[in-house]
């Protein structure tokens, strides 16, 4: 790491922080992804669906929830192109981020990928597909329509 | 509920601050704080510190206890408040709410910050996280610029805003920061400049974004009786404080044009304050982006949703206008070091409204002597607004 300060200073210790964040709760959703399902909870008690797929619900506080498919197909909200990355995505391209609308009404964040810049318009339908990401792990993306 | 006041208002010099530490830098702002308060630090009760990079972007987890020894105040109630960028506002209401309740008779509201100790990349996966890491972050890299360009995507495609009418707020804001020296960025922009400047996060470019800044702001607050004791001049009361929050997903969002914490908080407040937004006579409102200016306007009700560019194409928020706007350069010139912003709002709103702001070019007119202050956290996760009266 190189010095910021152009001011007298000392260096602080350097500690490195990696967390092991549990999926213990999730894991049908992380393993659904490397068989390309891409999976929500759906709340019996109140029906509420929801993404990102909480065990809880938020609504009404059941912890009686299912995991249900979801649908592929996404219409563009909004998307942003991000060109200055934090540091632990300084090895990527610049890449776009999208938020998408299901059919099942909740609302999905992710990467959109295979169109030009200049293509993506809001209300632009895609489709929603699980994939395994360059770091080798489990991700989903937007992706025009006709991508297999 | 008693009553309470601003009787002090202390501001450090905003920029790169490589010269001093967290604690240095916050005895800036406290020193002449206490002074204009005509108190001693023995004499505060109860200190709420705004700050939230402590052991990220700065080396000291425990920015409440280094500060409050470094300024002579320990020995009062001690908290640290973290409302992300919204942290100042969440420790002044902490600050308020002690007194309002009748529990302590003088406090201290303190906002400090230092975000230029580590490198930019390091910085913007620090506030990239902030939001829902799992979600948001972990695969996708979202950044604090990208969360708000989503907005200004969305805005842009439904009301026809353009990145000109974006440019705009960052010209109004740089023109009266260069008026105010404790700004950090002291350099008149053009929209060309605006448009010019690098792409971070489209459609938002380098000048549509606020610096990373360092920076100490803090105020005293006192009860009707500790005013008179102390034989105050001029209290800036408090009338109102309304707070809300937003989804950590963005995703969860009914939509991307106008953040719903805002509406809520800025309805809280005047309800509190029993005030109209067409009463007061200026604000400071949360422009952390040129786009956050425009939301602004629009979810605290200065106009309609969808006619916030109106008002700056008619320099409506400029002096002279129907309501000036961030006469102290904003987020966007004076800087953003986030922990302090929302204390920095509340002392410009006690400067302008016992016209001593140093610099008359920037001294907004009063006639109802009210101003407001909206400090977002987050890309609208946390809102409160502040509403102050003279």
């Amino acid at each position: 790491m190189n010095v910021v300060s152009s001011m007298p200073s000392i260096r602080s210790r350097e500690i490195k922080i990696v967390h092991d964040i549990p999926i213990n709760k999730t894991l049908k959703f992380w393993e659904g992804l490397k068989q390309g399902k891409i999976y929500g909870t759906k709340c019996i008690k109140c029906g509420q669906i929801q993404f990102p797929p909480n065990v809880d619900c938020a609504d009404c506080l059941s912890k009686e929830l299912e995991w249900v498919e979801l649908s592929n197909e996404a219409e563009i909200e909004t998307f942003t192109h991000v060109v200055v990355r934090p540091t632990t995505f300084l090895q990527q391209r610049p890449y776009t981020v999208a938020i998408g609308k299901l059919k099942e009404g909740v609302k999905v964040l992710a990467w959109l990928t295979g169109f030009r810049l200049s293509e993506i318009k809001v209300g632009l339908k895609v489709k929603l597909v699980a994939k395994i990401g360059s770091e080798g792990t489990p991700t989903y993306e937007f992706v025009p329509l006709e991508q297999t | 509920m008693k009553k309470v006041a601003v009787i002090g208002a202390g501001n450090s010099k905003f920029g790169v601050r490589n010269d001093v530490n967290i604690a240095e830098l916050a005895f800036e702002a406290v020193k002449p704080c206490l002074e204009d308060a005509n108190a001693a630090a023995k004499d505060i009760q109860f200190v709420a510190l705004g700050s939230v990079g402590a052991g990220a972007w700065y080396e000291e987890l425990l920015p409440a206890v280094v500060t409050g020894e470094y300024c002579g105040l320990t020995g009062a109630g001690l908290v640290r408040c973290e409302a992300a960028c919204a942290s100042g506002s969440a420790a002044f209401f902490t600050a308020y709410s002690a007194i309002a309740s009748g529990q302590a008779d003088i406090t201290m509201a303190l906002g400090v910050e230092k975000m230029r100790e580590i490198d930019n990349a390091t910085s913007m996966e620090w506030i990239g996280r902030a939001g829902y890491y799992m979600w948001e972050f972990h695969n996708f890299g979202m950044t604090f610029p990208a969360y708000y360009a989503m907005y200004a995507t969305a805005h842009m495609a439904k009301f026809g805003t353009t990145e000109e009418d974006l440019a705009l707020v960052a010209v109004k804001n740089h023109k009266y920061g260069s008026m105010n020296p404790n700004a950090h960025l002291q350099n008149k922009v053009t929209v060309d400049d605006v448009l010019s400047s690098m792409v971070i996060a489209s459609p938002l470019k380098l000048y549509d974004c606020c610096p990373l800044t360092d920076g100490a702001s803090a105020l005293v607050l006192a009860s009707e009786e500790k005013v008179k004791e102390l034989g105050i001049d001029t209290p800036i009361w408090v009338a109102g404080i309304g707070y809300s929050s937003g989804t950590a997903n963005l995703s969860k969002r009914p939509d991307f044009v106008g953040l719903e914490s805002s509406v809520s908080a800025s309805k809280m407040a005047h309800k509190m304050a029993n005030t109209a937004p067409d009463q007061l006579d200026f604000a400071e409102v949360h422009d952390c982006f040129t786009i956050a200016e425009i939301l602004a306007y629009e979810d605290i009700g200065l106009c309609r949703k969808g006619e916030g560019v109106k008002l700056l194409r008619e320099g409506q928020t400029e002096i002279g206008g129907k309501i000036p706007v961030n006469m102290d350069g904003g987020l966007k010139a004076k800087g953003h070091p986030i922990g302090a912003t929302g204390c920095a709002m509340i002392y410009e709103l006690t400067k302008q409204l016992r016209e001593e702001t140093v610099e008359r070019s920037r001294q907004v007119p009063l006639k109802n002597y009210i101003g407001l202050a909206h400090n977002v956290g987050g890309t609208g996760h946390y809102c409160y607004v502040t509403i102050l009266r003279r």
